[in-house]
């Protein structure tokens, strides 16, 4: 049976992890390659490496990060951050990555999803919404949330399914960073709604809130980062907990 | 001990050469078809769109290559659906090795199958020191049918083959270099064993 995935994420810039690590037995705290690989070892199904750099050596350094990534790790990952042409993915996964996540790209020019497809396969392209619910009603934003579109949140994700993206990662802004559990809500309906692969993002703070977000939100996956970057959850404990509650997990 | 990595344009071939250095084996890219029948191990990756894949193939000219190859030979993913008698993506005729179609999941399931699901029904060595009901790392949207070249199968929306062999030829529909220890295990078998 096809299992629920446990998805860990990294924020890099400049080729180091940025903030919210605390992970004691880490010789080096901002070196996302470690990292990577004792979430690997300790149960995450697989990784997703944020880049929020801003820098013109960008681009070079993301693609010699995820070369080393793919060296050492021996799970799937996502790269997304600022990935805009056919070309950015192509050095990404001639390095090694599994899977690019666009998003703001996507919207600027949603052409470039059937541009990714065609050359490198559905199963590779992530697209990242993320969304704001305003007086009722879900509009996808830019720039980490902080700029709105015209574009509704199930609109836009039919289309992005239309134009043969392989998964989605839906963030909801008004969860993310609150710790108060998922937006099941939104999620239960992108994942009626479409028939690929929905990840949950934005909300977690306990084990609770996963359950819900496999049951409730009907999610494929979820994703976070802080719970997990500070040990506040542990991988396997999650995933104990989640068999108890009859979700197929990997053990 | 020489391994080759069959390098059409069309695979995660980098993911793959790491993972037989996390081995201990020294993988060697290649699209010449000397150095390919020269091999001990060959593997056959492909990630990407039948037709297209297919087509590249066959500009290098391995396609007439790789059904005659003598020596143990592994096709991962889309390798493995080129290695069948046709696919449905892009109406492709394949290789001819494994006497099946490949054809899509139905719409009953999400489409392509992604994440890690569990193998079955293990019939070769391919999978010793695997346990039945291991999880493997997959992302599909086609899938070959049970026949009797299946050697594992696996369960979304109906049973399937997780893994294919006839004579030499082997196939994974499933990703053992992303498979973590039980895919680690499974390149270990096919290096050490076949």
């Amino acid at each position: 049976m096809l299992t629920k995935r446990i998805i860990p994420c990294l924020d890099i810039k400049n080729g180091r992890t940025v903030k919210g690590i605390n992970f004691v037995d880490l010789r080096d705290a901002g070196d996302p390659v470690e990292l990577a690989e004792i979430y690997a070892k300790t149960g995450a199904d697989e990784l997703v490496f944020l880049d929020i750099s801003a820098t013109e050596e960008r681009r070079r350094t993301l693609a010699d990060l995820v070369l080393r990534v793919a060296e050492k790790v021996n799970i799937p990952f996502t790269v997304g951050g600022g990935i805009s042409s056919v070309e950015d993915v192509d050095i990404l996964l001639h390095n090694g990555a599994d899977k690019v996540s666009i998003n703001s790209s996507a919207v600027k020019n949603p052409q470039l999803i059937n541009d990714l497809v065609a050359k490198f396969g559905s199963q590779c392209i992530v697209v990242a919404i993320d969304a704001k619910q305003i007086e009722g009603e879900w509009i996808v934003h830019l720039v980490g949330g902080k700029v709105p579109t015209a574009l509704n949140l199930f609109t836009w994700a039919k289309e992005v399914e239309e134009r043969g993206a392989g998964e989605i990662l839906f963030t909801s802004m008004n969860h993310d960073g609150t710790k108060d559990g998922f937006a099941n809500e939104a999620l239960a309906k992108l994942s009626t709604e479409l028939n690929i692969p929905i990840i949950a993002s934005g909300g977690a703070g306990n084990m609770q809130h996963f359950t819900d977000t496999f049951i409730e939100g009907k999610a494929d996956a979820a994703l976070a980062a802080s719970v997990f970057h500070f040990k506040e959850i542990e991988i396997k404990d999650l995933k104990e907990e989640l068999k108890r509650n009859h979700i197929p997990v990997r053990l | 001990m020489k391994i080759v990595i069959i390098d059409y344009g069309a695979g995660n071939i980098q993911s793959i050469k790491f993972a037989f250095q996390r081995l201990g084996y020294e993988a060697v890219l290649s699209k010449d078809a000397e150095e390919i029948m020269a091999a001990d191990k060959v593997i056959f990756p492909g990630v990407g769109e039948a037709s297209s894949a297919m087509k590249k193939l066959r500009e290098s000219k391995l396609d007439k290559i790789i059904p005659t190859l003598k020596q143990p030979v592994l096709g991962i993913c889309l390798g493995m659906q080129l290695m069948c008698h046709s696919s449905e993506e892009g109406n492709t005729q394949g290789l001819g090795i494994f006497d099946v179609d490949v054809v899509k999941f139905s719409k009953d399931v999400k489409v392509p199958q992604i994440g890690w699901n569990q193998i079955t029904n293990l019939k070769s060595d391919l999978f010793k020191n695997v346990k039945e009901k291991e999880h493997i790392y997959l992302v599909h949207s086609f899938y070959a049918p049970l026949c009797e070249e299946t050697i594992a199968e696996a369960e979304y929306g109906l049973e399937y083959s997780a893994a294919l062999k006839k004579n030499n030829f082997y196939g994974t529909q499933f990703h053992p270099e992303k498979s973590s220890e039980v895919g680690e295990q499974i390149l270990r078998n096919f290096i050490e064993i076949i």
